[in-house]
């Protein structure tokens, strides 16, 4: 375990750059929604925002190009490859936490919050809040109809979720094999296995946008229809952020795969992008499990 | 950037020193410039939280109202939370980390040298946000540092918004410099330094670390929530739409709870680098201390509910909490019984860092007796929301962690400037620190057993003796912390010079370097017998 070559990176200025961006977009959302909110105009926050983000993503493509430039011209040891899976790894964890909160909250309505107010349990004095109130999952019938519609219907799991399941599961399988066409040097099937991946992703995200066009025009279920609204959109809402992340990500290792990055022994970024892949996919199972089955 | 990447490929073997101007500062991916940054800045917090805490404690000198009207006292006491936790005491920790952990393993850097200036520029910004709320429509956050819906929510100021995106900011500034210890800790060990060869102060960090990961993002799913809430008509925590105002509590506490240990486990590392040092003896117990660390930090994930008995809990739910909670009891009570058996027979000398580390080890102790007196549900009734509590938590986080990041800057100043510090200045500071601290807090436990409720601007007349009291023991400890700012600036501006080991019973690699420590540590990594 020789630490001789390790790579010490000299200055740089991404990341004070990124710091900068990093704080338009928040302050430039936090214009924004306020603005929303109070109905007054929107033009300083959205272009803070989309200045910001813009910025973003600008300096993230500079500062992995940099990074790639470094990896392709060999000033990266081995050792530097396990400082980058640790650093991967432990982000992954840390986007596992953040879905456990919005699944700890999920079971935590469904199984106290909601029996309780309903007058079930050990708290079911809290009943006495809103007469009448029945516990029921999925919450169709809110304690407040007037500030919060339940919802009319929910969304079949056996129709587009299922689909989606199906799609995603197989886009586990299609990167591992490019992964693995990778690892024997088979060029033009990992362009191929990659390829259907991203396809797979995208296919996913079409068919979550029309669930959530037809949850909001034919359903009713909303994010203002009770807390199974809530729930819902916040659990398949930043799935599918990271799902449109994770298809971003494909893409890019897609078109450096076309430029003739990766070597059969060293491609980290591409292991990377498809360890984030799986792990986005184990969240839809979980999310199809409780969210649209049980 | 080409020019950047040009000048990469000449330069594998980092000779480069220090840039010059304030390039170096913006730039860098020095882990000790980045360590100093986070040191000057939480520095700056602890000065700027402090103030705020001395305006608090102006207007609660006598009943009635005098200075601030409620509605700025409660934005007050809230700013004042925020600012001492994320601003103040985490940044020393990860500074403190930032400089010695990659000395004391034998590392070249931290393992994501970019990445760490990113962590820590991330900060600054993050505070001008969260600080500019003063100034908004409204007026700042007023809800405490705890943010509780529905009053973070319903009831809250316009600013509560950049509020939200700040801790967002934060999170992933805290997430990302806690990747990168992991990493470091992980990976860039020297050879022959085991895991259980590691200083305690890694080990401590280690485990931080990931305390950090884990719960950082659950920080973020509850303000995302609260988000959500303000602004896009969800019900979370409003039981109107079947949502529950609790939930925000057992969501906040879930990262509420291991916070706090992110706050006291890098302090243990410290005292455990100090005590051993100046009572010339190796740490008593070294393994069991490390068990105790982890021990600490699995129960912390699993006590979160001791900060809500009185919120309607059902009744099992109030008895596990309460074991659990008093289970932490015996790890730490382990720890302390290390400290004490390491300077048993010791030979000691009680030079500043050492006092700053044995009042730790006695008034964190006095700390964590009021803990377990908190931990008992149905004396909590009682307890709950009093000064009772205020004097709990700031006796474990001022002459706690604070006092260990105090420690820590004496016991490492030479090792960072090259000079000693003057000592008996130094002495001055703690003396004055110490009976400031106590003469603040201690009698905030006798007017919370009687009674007095926290976060209120004005209070019952039987309570004005030791709130006067108090007031004059803040400003006492306030104003000396302006001993410690001057004796920083004099250590860095001259002094005796320091020799390597700068203290005769120090052992560990980052001793083994030059005073003060070369630009790049450790280019060829030590061996570790």
């Amino acid at each position: 375990m020789s630490t001789a070559s390790y790579y010490v990176p000299p200055q740089s200025r991404w990341p004070i750059l990124a710091s900068i961006a990093l704080f338009l977009l928040a302050f430039g959302a936090g214009n924004l929604m306020n603005a929303l909110s109070a109905g007054a105009s929107t033009g300083t926050g959205w272009l803070l925002l989309l200045l910001g983000l813009g910025m973003l993503l600008a300096i993230l493509f500079g500062w992995f190009r940099n990074v790639v430039h470094e990896s392709m011209s060999g000033m990266y040891s081995e050792q530097m490859d396990r400082s980058f899976r640790w650093g991967m790894s432990w982000f992954i964890f840390s986007e596992v936490m953040f879905f456990a909160a919005f699944f700890g909250t999920l079971f935590y309505v469904r199984n106290l919050a909601v029996p309780w107010l309903g007058g079930e349990g050990e708290k079911g004095v809290s009943n006495m809040l809103w007469e009448g109130f029945q516990a029921q999952w999925p919450l169709m019938t809110t304690p407040d109809m007037e500030r919060f519609p339940g919802p009319e219907q929910i969304i079949s799991p056996w129709h587009l979720p299922l689909l989606n399941t199906v799609l995603l599961i197989s886009s586990s399988f299609t990167v591992t094999i490019a992964h693995k066409a990778l690892k024997l040097g088979n060029r033009s099937n990992i362009v191929l296995w990659l390829a259907v991946t991203v396809l797979l992703g995208a296919s996913f995200l079409v068919f979550q946008a029309y669930e959530y066009y037809e949850a909001y025009h034919h359903l009713g279920l909303t994010l203002h229809a009770g807390i199974y609204g809530a729930t819902f959109f916040i659990l398949t809402g930043f799935h599918g952020m990271h799902v449109t992340l994770g298809t971003l990500m494909l893409i890019i290792i897609w078109l450096r795969v076309l430029k003739g990055h990766f070597s059969a022994e060293q491609h980290f970024g591409f292991e990377a992008v498809a360890w984030y892949w799986h792990f986005v996919d184990v969240v839809w199972v979980g999310l199809f499990l409780f969210v649209y089955i049980l | 950037m080409e020019s950047t990447l040009g000048q990469n490929l000449g330069d594998t073997h980092h000779a480069h020193g220090p840039a010059s101007g304030i390039g170096r500062w913006l730039f860098t991916t020095n882990h000790k410039d980045i360590g100093s940054l986070y040191l000057w800045f939480s520095l700056l917090m602890f000065l700027t939280g402090g103030t705020m805490a001395l305006l608090i404690r102006a207007e609660l000198f006598q009943p009635g109202l005098q200075l601030v009207q409620p509605e700025f006292f409660n934005q007050m006491t809230t700013m004042h939370g925020l600012i001492m936790v994320f601003g103040a005491v985490m940044p020393a920790f990860v500074g403190l980390a930032n400089w010695m952990v990659p000395m004391m393993i034998g590392a070249p850097d931290m393992a994501l040298p970019r990445m760490n200036n990113w962590s820590f520029w991330i900060l600054p910004f993050a505070f001008a946000m969260m600080i500019s709320t003063l100034f908004m429509d409204g007026g700042a956050p007023n809800f405490g540092w705890t943010f509780y819906a529905p009053l973070s929510t319903t009831y809250a100021p316009p600013s509560v918004t950049f509020f939200i995106f700040a801790i967002h900011m934060m999170g992933i500034s805290s997430i990302m410099g806690a990747i990168n210890v992991i990493a470091t800790i992980l990976n860039l060990r020297a050879p022959g330094m085991t895991m259980m060869k590691l200083p305690l102060f890694v080990w401590s960090w280690l485990i931080t670390a990931f305390l950090l990961i884990a719960v950082m993002p659950v920080l973020a799913g509850v303000v995302t929530m609260m988000l959500m809430d303000i602004h896009f008509g969800t019900s979370f925590f409003n039981a109107a739409g079947g949502g529950d105002p609790v939930l925000f509590q057992h969501v906040f506490w879930f990262f509420g709870h291991p916070e706090v240990y992110i706050m006291i486990l890098p302090a243990f590392g410290i005292i455990s680098e100090i005590i051993p040092t100046f009572a010339r003896k190796r740490l008593f117990g070294y393994a069991s201390m490390v068990y105790a660390i982890g021990s600490i930090a699995i129960l912390s994930f699993l006590v979160w509910a001791h900060h809500m008995f009185t919120v309607g809990l059902p009744l099992a739910g109030e008895l596990f909490f309460m074991f659990a909670t008093m289970l932490i009891a015996v790890p730490t009570g382990v720890k302390v019984f290390n400290w004490v058996a390491t300077m048993f027979r010791g030979s000691m000398t009680f030079e500043t860092p050492m006092l700053f580390a044995l009042a730790f080890v006695v008034l964190f102790t006095i700390g964590g007796f009021s803990g377990l007196m908190l931990a008992i549900a149905p004396a909590d009734f009682q307890y709950h929301d009093t000064y009772f509590v205020v004097a709990h938590f700031h006796y474990v986080l001022v002459p706690g962690a604070i006092f260990s990041i105090m420690a820590a800057a004496y016991y490492w100043l030479p090792k960072w400037t090259g000079h000693m510090i003057n000592e008996r200045m130094g002495k001055i500071h703690f003396w004055l620190s110490f009976v400031g601290v106590n003469i603040t807090f201690f009698p905030m436990h006798f007017v919370g057993l009687a009674g007095m409720p926290r976060r209120i601007p004005d209070y019952a007349l039987q309570f004005a003796d030791f709130n006067s009291v108090a007031s004059v023991g803040a400003f006492i400890f306030g104003l000396s912390q302006l001993l410690f700012v001057y004796n920083v600036i004099v250590c860095i501006r001259g002094g005796a010079r320091a020799t390597d080991r700068v203290w005769e019973g120090a052992h560990g690699l980052e001793w083994t370097l030059p005073s003060p420590a070369p630009y790049h540590s450790f280019s060829q990594p030590p061996v570790v017998k």
